[in-house]
């Protein structure tokens, strides 16, 4: 019985192993960004970095169809386009980084829908928006799992300035210039694990892999390393759970993991250990000092 | 003694108007100098122009082969996240960022070392404390501890003592006292005048314009203060060029 509801369907079925790879490789990948784009107070900066990888990847989609290449390429390029061009006019000018960024993925959605119009095609407006995470194939699994391997190592790299810009920017200055390509690089692994939840979740559902396990975490760790392990496990729990719910009950699989990962997010609202709701009605005695 | 920072008729401002103009001087190797004036006189503007955070207008500063960044810099208000996930532990561990930087290891000798700056404030027994937990106090002293790790020949602290209880404000004195018997030089912002005679053997009263600089009991002279003071404060729109 419990290996039929939760092992039987990755056992028998290809494309559930192929799934749970990939939603594996973007938890570890993308939760760990999601964690410090939380802690930069840039949560919603996913979400319109989401918006402007739309057009480039639309554009190498008319380029030549559904090619994984020409879709990732257009995505990488608007992202980093955008990501560089909003983070260097946010440090150049008195302009805040959120500012900026409205200004620039504004213009590339915009962009984007006009190419696309021009061209009159009529593209798959779903396999965009919410992807396809039963129908990985071969090269879409190695694109996910070498971002993910680049994502991780990158972020081991640009660690130390990174905290430290968040906690302290005026004294990274002071000591170091390597907060300005610390941020762009971390720009980029948005960009990066983006278009590679792109492929599997669509460009919505894939800042919510990015963005739910690190707010969950919020609530469950006081300190950095913490929260990023608890948000990877969250967003790996939210993956398989969220397969098996889309296999059990016929509901569509890209949905359900976020719905999975959305739930985990509201049970920790609720009891989280770190401020949750319960905690903050029901407090625990104080202490003697 | 050599130097450690010459100014060369040096002017720092904003949008091209002046907040210290035309200073021109020297500071020697391990003095211990005070930067008074009243607000507004471009005391936190110097200090930002020695670190390296703003451009000069006009003029320029000698770090006497130091690089900015080996300047250990307390701002006057630190643009700090205090409700960051971080332990006062790795916040004053920050201050090995020099010799540690990217990737380099913390092994046992910096670890001792970490605790002996947290033992000096008085800060034993906060390692795990978060640091959105700190009073302002407590927080100062987690500033200074990193500023002991940070090891700098010179350390520029704008306004240390301020919001500071007076037990805090002795504690940490004592730390600039031990800088100064190291030989280090110090520059520090202050406006308790009492404390500067007591502690400072030299000052700069600083009025935007240089008004005095030299020994303490010679530039604190009520004469000068009431110069400092009548100095204006506030940018004149229509400025002319300055000529000089």
């Amino acid at each position: 019985m419990i290996y039929d509801t939760l092992i039987a369907p990755f056992a028998e079925f290809a494309f559930m192993r192929r799934a749970l790879v990939g939603t594996l490789a973007l938890a570890l990948g993308a939760g760990p960004v999601g964690v410090f784009l939380m802690l930069r107070r840039m949560s919603l900066v996913g979400d319109a970095m989401a918006h402007a990888i739309l057009p480039g990847a639309a554009i190498g989609f008319l380029v030549s169809g559904l090619s994984l290449f020409a879709m990732t390429a257009g995505g990488l390029i608007a992202g980093f386009v955008i990501a560089v061009g909003a983070g260097v006019i946010a440090r150049v000018t008195e302009l805040k980084e959120d500012a900026s960024l409205a200004a620039f993925f504004l213009i590339s959605l915009a962009v984007g829908v006009t190419i696309v119009s021009l061209k009159g095609t009529n593209i798959d407006l779903l396999h965009f928006l919410f992807g396809s995470v039963l129908a990985l194939d071969d090269h879409t699994l190695l694109l996910i799992a070498g971002i993910t391997t680049l994502s991780v190592l990158v972020l081991a790299v640009i660690y130390r300035p990174l905290v430290l810009e968040c906690v302290d920017p005026g004294f990274l200055r002071s000591v170091s210039r390597a907060g300005g390509p610390a941020h762009i690089a971390f720009l980029a692994l948005v960009v990066m694990n983006l278009v590679g939840g792109f492929h599997a979740l669509g460009t919505l559902l894939a800042v919510g892999v990015m963005m739910l396990p690190a707010v969950t975490a919020r609530f469950w760790a006081r300190d950095v390393t913490a929260m990023i392990l608890i948000a990877v496990a969250a967003g790996a729990i939210s993956g398989y759970a969220g397969l098996l719910v889309s296999f059990h009950l016929g509901a569509p699989s890209g949905p359900a993991i976020i719905l999975v990962a959305g739930a985990l997010y509201a049970v920790s609202v609720l009891v989280g250990r770190v401020g949750g709701v319960l905690r903050q009605i029901f407090p625990a005695r104080h202490l003697e000092a | 003694m050599s130097a450690a920072l010459a100014f060369d008729n040096l002017t720092l401002g904003y949008d091209r108007h002046p907040a210290v103009h035309h200073l021109h001087g020297e500071v020697k190797s391990g003095a211990l100098i005070a930067v008074v004036g009243p607000n507004g006189a471009g005391k936190s503007t110097l200090f930002k122009g020695i670190v390296g955070m703003l451009k000069p207008l006009a003029g320029g500063i000698d770090l006497c082969g130091l690089r900015a960044r080996d300047i250990a810099y307390l701002p006057q208000v630190a643009d700090i996240d205090r409700t960051f996930p971080i332990s006062v532990y790795d916040m004053v561990a920050m201050g090995l960022w020099r010799k540690a930087g990217l990737f380099g290891g913390i092994g046992k000798r910096e670890r001792d070392k970490v605790r002996d700056a947290m033992l000096a404030v008085g800060l034993s027994g906060f390692e795990e404390r978060p640091i959105g937990t700190l009073s302002g106090g407590q927080m100062q002293r987690t500033l200074f501890a990193r500023l002991l790790l940070q090891d700098g020949r010179v350390v520029v602290l704008d306004e240390p003592f301020n919001a500071v209880d007076t037990k805090t404000a002795a504690d940490l004195c004592d730390l600039v006292r031990r800088w100064h018997t190291e030989k280090r030089t110090v520059i520090a912002a202050l406006h308790d005048l009492e404390l500067v005679k007591s502690m400072f053997p030299e000052a700069l009263l600083l009025a935007r314009e240089p008004v005095a600089w030299g020994a303490t009991k010679d530039v604190l002279t009520a004469e000068n203060l009431l110069k400092a003071r009548r100095m204006c404060e506030a940018f004149d729109e229509h400025a002319e060029a300055c000529a000089a």
